[in-house]
């Protein structure tokens, strides 16, 4: 049984900006269920003696030093831009988001 | 904007207790930004401090820049904290252009540094723990300029101009716990708060700690509780107070509105405010996300930072005084009162006396003209320039004094020819032959001349009415420009009456 509610799916299309039609969230409700079924599978053998871990590479503290180094030129930034005003990138007003 | 209705402040206090928590955010003044060699400048022509990785362009990594983590080692300890064995970044989603990425990266549940803990001194002299929950690395936000509309603000803007120079600049942003028995000095210790964590971040050396510049900002949470409830109410997170004023406003006016509010039956809304230098009030941002909805996750393109427990033995060790001792220290070293230690510190001068002390003047002489004739100057000065008079400086001067160069008055007048760029006190004394006259014989000259002018005052002092010699003290003053100690004048004048 799954845990994913069509509401819940509903709230994360609306966070990730994607506008979804009811059938489409029918879909993704049982989709979404059955990887998190799987998912929960592999939790089922994981042991508290097994730390968490976000990398499949042992590796720590790869840093860079504090140097400055080649920047983009304002124009080639800005050339991949739908709109700009010259110095900067131009975007429709949005209201209430900042964070 | 319809202005809040607010309750009387002392009423406030009466019918709750104020909770409060701070959430600040401290640019580091590294060369780079966090995670790309793009340089980190205040001030450049907009977006020419970027890389591929500060636009979040395909193919572009993100690299963890070592001096940034050292600054955050050293900030942890300064404020008490533990570091982390073991610290991860994460993903902060939203979507908002201030970031191309559609993330922040920043720090979820690993932080670099928890459980600290920092004294804040009150103006009145009270001492308030203020307990860290947590500091943690992330990653400013671009700057957006909205255009269109009338106020300039975002209500009413047709677009939005982004400049991504301050994309990716690192940032550390300290977390307070809940901050409870503040009471009435709410406001007074959210202020105080703010500039003992810019005190820190300064004596560190690690951040140009700017409110004005925004690289230190503050969020303030503030809840009120009824009196004799033990339940905590809603809170709201004022934003964008960009002054130490500003952060104390915010707090009293957030405190007055609630009240208000809920005196009134109302119930708070749990939400971001903005704060409004203009107005000196607050109005309604975005509801509060959940933390759920920024679904954040570990970065996949950073390692964890494990630091070496002797880079934080290094660090520890070479941590300045902290601000708190030091004031302790310079007040029991220069034996000012209570009132003289809190003038100067109110007015931020603490350095300046240090190092004019250094430059040899006493505590009591640096005090004096740092506080007195030079704030005037300062004060008059137009602009914001301020004036430029170093601590070397000031101990010439008062060495001209004690050596009898100068008369206070004199010292008065070579102190603003400093300030206009002149040279050194020595310097103006010579230029402008500005020295007290201390060759009697001129004296002496210039008070037989006063007292053949004036008879009838010499047949004063002469029946024992000393008081009448200021007529003439004044007389030979005029003569010799000021330049002469009139003290010494006055001995004289006495001496030469009698004589006559």
């Amino acid at each position: 049984m799954s845990d994913i509610s069509a509401e819940q799916v509903r709230h994360l299309a609306n966070l990730a900006r994607i506008d979804l039609s009811d059938a489409e969230i029918a879909t993704m409700t049982t989709e979404l269920g059955q990887i998190m079924e799987a998912v929960a599978s592999v939790q089922a053998v994981a042991t508290p003696d097994v730390p968490a871990t976000s990398h499949p590479i042992p590796l720590k503290n790869v840093y860079r030093a504090d140097v400055v180094a080649d920047v983009i030129p304002t124009d080639k930034a800005l050339a991949s831009a739908p709109e700009h005003d010259g110095s900067r990138f131009k975007v429709s007003a949005i209201l209430g988001e900042e964070q | 904007m319809a202005k809040a209705k607010l309750m009387d402040y002392d009423k406030a206090l009466e019918l709750f207790e104020p909770v409060l928590g701070f959430e600040v955010h401290v640019e580091l003044s590294t060369k780079t930004k966090m995670f790309s060699a793009a340089p980190n400048n205040f001030g450049s022509e907009p977006n020419t401090n970027i890389t591929p990785t500060c636009l979040g362009l395909p193919g572009s990594l993100p690299v963890v820049n070592e001096e940034a983590v050292r600054y955050s080692i050293s900030l942890g300890l300064a404020l008490g904290c533990e570091i982390a064995e073991s610290s991860s970044f994460a993903r902060k989603n939203y979507f908002y252009p201030d970031l191309a990425k559609n993330y922040q990266i920043s720090q979820f549940d690993e932080p670099i540094a928890i459980n600290g803990n920092v004294e804040v001194e009150l103006p009145n002299g009270r001492i308030v723990q203020v307990d860290i929950e947590r500091a943690h690395m992330e990653e400013d936000a671009g700057k957006l300029t909205h255009v269109g509309g009338s106020t300039g603000r975002i209500q009413g803007a047709e677009y939005s101009l982004v400049d991504y120079n301050r994309a990716g600049v690192p940032l550390v942003e300290i977390v307070t716990r809940m901050i409870e028995g503040a009471e009435h000095d709410a406001p007074e210790l959210a202020k105080a708060y703010v500039a003992t964590i810019r005190d820190i971040v300064i004596a560190l050396g690690i951040s140009d700690a700017k409110m004005e510049r925004g690289n230190l900002r503050c969020d303030a949470n503030v809840s009120l509780r009824p009196r004799g409830s033990d339940k905590l109410g809603t809170r709201t997170e004022t934003k964008n107070v960009n002054s130490l004023r500003s952060v104390e406003r915010a707090v009293r006016y957030e405190i007055q509105r609630q009240a208000q509010i809920l005196a009134d039956g109302g119930t708070i809304i749990q939400e971001t405010r903005h704060w409004h230098e203009d107005t000196g009030a607050t109005s309604a941002g975005r509801p509060k996300s959940d933390a759920d909805d920024y679904r954040y996750f570990p970065e996949p393109d950073l390692l964890p930072v494990v630091p070496d427990p002797a880079l934080i033995e290094e660090l520890r060790a070479a941590l300045p005084e902290k601000p708190a001792d030091r004031r302790r220290r310079l007040k029991a070293d220069w034996g000012f009162t209570d009132l003289e230690f809190q003038d100067v510190v109110n007015s931020g001068l603490l350095s300046e006396i240090t190092e004019t002390v250094a430059a040899g003047a006493t505590p009591q002489a640096a005090r004096k003209w740092w506080t007195g004739e030079i704030a005037r100057l300062a004060n008059a000065a137009e602009g914001d320039e301020g004036i430029d008079i170093s601590p070397a400086q000031v101990a010439e001067l008062q060495q001209l004094v004690d050596e009898g160069t100068l008369t206070d008055r004199l010292a008065r007048q070579v102190l603003e020819a400093v300030a206009a760029g002149e040279g050194s006190p020595r310097e103006i004394v010579e230029a402008q032959g500005l020295a007290v006259v201390s060759d009697d014989g001129a004296l002496i000259a210039a008070i037989d001349e006063a007292l053949s002018a004036q008879p009838d005052v010499l047949e004063k002092i002469k029946d024992g009415k000393v008081q009448a010699a200021g007529a003439v003290i004044g007389a030979v003053m005029k003569a010799m420009q000021g330049k002469a100690d009139a003290a010494r004048v006055r001995e004289l004048v006495l001496e030469r009456a009698a004589a006559l």
